[in-house]
């Protein structure tokens, strides 16, 4: 069992990837001879050289859409797009091309493709920088949507994903490299649409992933000190959704408070908020609570930007006013 | 009309064949189309046959295809079955994708026909990706990339060609330079004009710009390009200018040009034009002529008959291939 930090966890699931199966490759911008914007792939391009460590142009249509080619005749490539927001501009690729390819020719094709992005503010990089648009993608049949929270998950499901055959969204948030945890030195999988109950509680479930199953948390121990036990869920995949793991909590605490880091309107939160009044009505002392960004374009100034972002402190005043607790 | 290359009458009945089978096919297919049999968008590929024959002729087995929209004509060329074609026009189970892609998207894996794309200029990307993919795993095959004029606005377009060059891929950008996207005619597109192949010697792509009117000029030219891309020195760039005599779809009016101009190209007929060549050039006869065109006939029949009698895909299949 070894203490690492996310980033270095990630680097550990490409390495081991890049050594097992000559048809994994890494496209992105200055993922090599930069190291990686976020140094996810430090010493990367000494280890495996310039041909499976692709530095690209900063073209991000033109790399994934290079990258749904190259899996169409036989190879695995992982993509990074250095934040997504620049996906974007590959959008096109991402969502008409990478994720119907398969069903349009009926099985013909396989995409097995895995775009790394960074996603999520608080970073003060202002409204072009800061966005998370993971449940955008996590509507869309044909992809697979993972967002990890902590070291243990993000190599496991990256595991995981670089196995699959299909394409998938890994969103790693900007915040979480530095987190630490615990990694068994042991090889283990995390599978894709099982949801982590990371705290275990009878009073109210909070559902939260990526950054914001941290803030989930946060808010758990200050309910605590009122004497309150929230069970706290970290979704780890948004496509496949395990709904059932949050219908299970919410059918034994009766209130549930979805937070998330986008924008409250249209967010993926709206979703989970749905499915448990659909699964569980009968069940719920009050409608399911959710807590999101602020309907703003992120603010650069400090002060500003922290505002737009759930705290715990959103989260405990969410349910002390919706619930009374 | 012009034959560099040798060129025996196997091969030429081959061709005309070929273009025969595109035009009667675009031909059923409008029929279809009217009987509502053909529902959605239907893009007919009649009057630029020469290309995709021309072209994809010049390829083997190894090598890929990859198209845009208007792609009965490459698929037809790369040698699928017409039956299961039309069937994935009628959104039939036996059709080439179980009805699930139609007219747009057809694909044969087997065949390496990788598709029909129905965004303009998303299959640029994808092609060259391909070509990465063959070049990494060592093999010695080429990615030939169809795409019309309207796709060389796109950005995904130049993304490609820079791509594609920088990294010397095997690939074949293939234009095919029908002077409309939609209604609305290169020259009011596009900042350069009608002759797009200049633009890629910015990229430094070797490019040639050919009659495509003109089955043995797309062919020889074709073979020239395969020659400088399977010696590894990346990629070429050919365009093709041709026309389509009917609408951008069926639903097109075609209320942008006047049957003038539709008239002074089809006097270019590429599948007449490549019959008088040939039988002036005494290789092929009028008996063997007609032997094709009846033969043809028949293959035409057959699949519109097949794609008829075939079953509507079950509804359980609905949710079949959405992930591998």
């Amino acid at each position: 069992m070894a203490e690492i930090i996310v980033r270095e966890a990630i680097a550990q699931g490409l390495r081991e990837a890049l050594e097992r199966d000559e048809r994994v490759f890494m496209m992105g911008e200055d993922i090599g001879a930069y190291d990686g914007a976020y140094a996810v792939t430090r010493g990367f391009l000494k280890e495996f050289g310039p041909e499976r460590i692709r530095d690209t142009p900063i073209s991000e249509a033109g790399f994934v859409g290079a990258a749904v080619g190259a899996a169409l005749v036989g190879m695995r490539p992982i993509v990074e797009i250095m934040t997504i927001n620049f996906s974007l501009l590959a959008m096109d690729q991402i969502v008409n091309h990478a994720a119907k390819l398969r069903y349009m020719s009926d099985g013909q094709l396989t995409v097995p493709v895995t775009i790394r992005t960074v996603t999520g503010g608080g970073a003060q990089l202002a409204a072009t920088h800061s966005q998370s648009f993971e449940g955008w993608y996590a509507s869309v049949p044909g992809l697979k949507v993972v967002a990890p929270s902590t070291p243990y998950d993000a190599l496991g499901l990256l595991r995981t994903a670089l196995k699959d055959d299909n394409p998938i969204l890994f969103a790693e948030h900007a915040l979480l490299y530095g987190v630490r945890g615990e990694v068994p030195d042991e090889h283990y999988e995390v599978p894709f649409g099982k949801a982590a109950v990371r705290r275990e509680g009878a009073d109210v479930t909070i559902i939260g992933y990526s950054r914001m199953s941290h803030v989930a948390e946060q808010a758990a121990d200050k309910l605590a000190e009122r004497g309150r036990q929230a069970e706290v869920i970290d979704l780890r995949t948004l496509r496949p959704l395990d709904i059932d793991t949050v219908v299970e909590s919410v059918k034994k605490t009766n209130r549930a408070v979805v937070v998330e880091e986008t924008w409250r309107t249209g967010g993926f939160a709206g979703e989970i908020a749905s499915a448990v009044q659909e699964e569980a009505f009968y069940h719920l002392d009050g409608p399911v609570a959710r807590v999101g960004g602020l309907d703003v374009p992120a603010p650069y100034s400090g002060p500003l930007e922290a505002a737009t972002i759930p705290n715990a402190d959103r989260v405990v005043d969410e349910i002390a006013r919706s619930f009374g607790i | 009309m012009k034959a560099a290359v040798n060129i025996d009458k196997a091969q030429v009945a081959e061709f005309y064949r070929k273009m025969l089978v595109i035009r009667r096919f675009e031909e059923a297919s409008a029929r279809l189309y009217m009987q509502s049999l053909i529902r959605g968008f239907l893009h007919l590929y009649i009057g630029e046959e020469a290309v995709a024959v021309g072209a994809i002729s010049a390829l083997g087995p190894q090598d890929y295809v990859i198209t845009h929209y208007r792609d009965h004509g490459h698929a037809l060329a790369r040698g699928m079955d017409p039956k299961a074609c039309m069937a994935e026009l009628c959104g039939r189970a036996t059709g080439s994708s179980g009805g699930k892609g139609g007219s747009m998207h057809l694909f044969n894996a087997k065949l390496h026909f990788m598709g029909g794309h129905a965004i303009v200029g998303g299959q640029m990307p994808i092609g060259v990706g391909m070509g990465l993919g063959i070049k990494l795993k060592r093999e010695n095959g080429v990615v030939m990339v169809f795409f019309g004029d309207g796709a060389v606005n796109e950005g995904e377009f130049h993304e490609s060609l820079n791509l594609a060059s920088l990294w010397k891929l095997p690939v074949v950008f293939f234009l095919e330079n029908n002077l409309y996207g939609m209604g609305t005619h290169v020259e009011r597109t596009h900042a350069a004009g009608r002759d797009i192949y200049n633009f890629a010697e910015y990229y430094k792509i070797p490019s040639v710009q050919v009659d495509g009117m003109d089955l043995m000029e797309v062919h020889e030219a074709t073979i020239e390009a395969l020659r400088h891309v399977r010696a590894g020195q990346g990629p070429v760039f050919l365009e093709a200018m041709t026309y389509r005599y009917r609408g951008h779809s069926m639903a097109d009016p075609v209320n942008y040009r006047d049957n003038s101009e539709v008239e002074e190209w089809r006097i270019n007929d590429p599948i007449n034009r490549f019959k008088m060549f040939a039988m002036g050039e005494g290789l092929i006869t009028p008996s063997e002529v007609e032997r094709i065109e009846s033969e043809v006939a028949e293959l035409i029949a057959d699949a519109v008959e097949f794609a008829r009698e075939s079953p509507f895909p079950k509804a359980e299949a609905i949710y079949d291939n959405i992930y591998a």
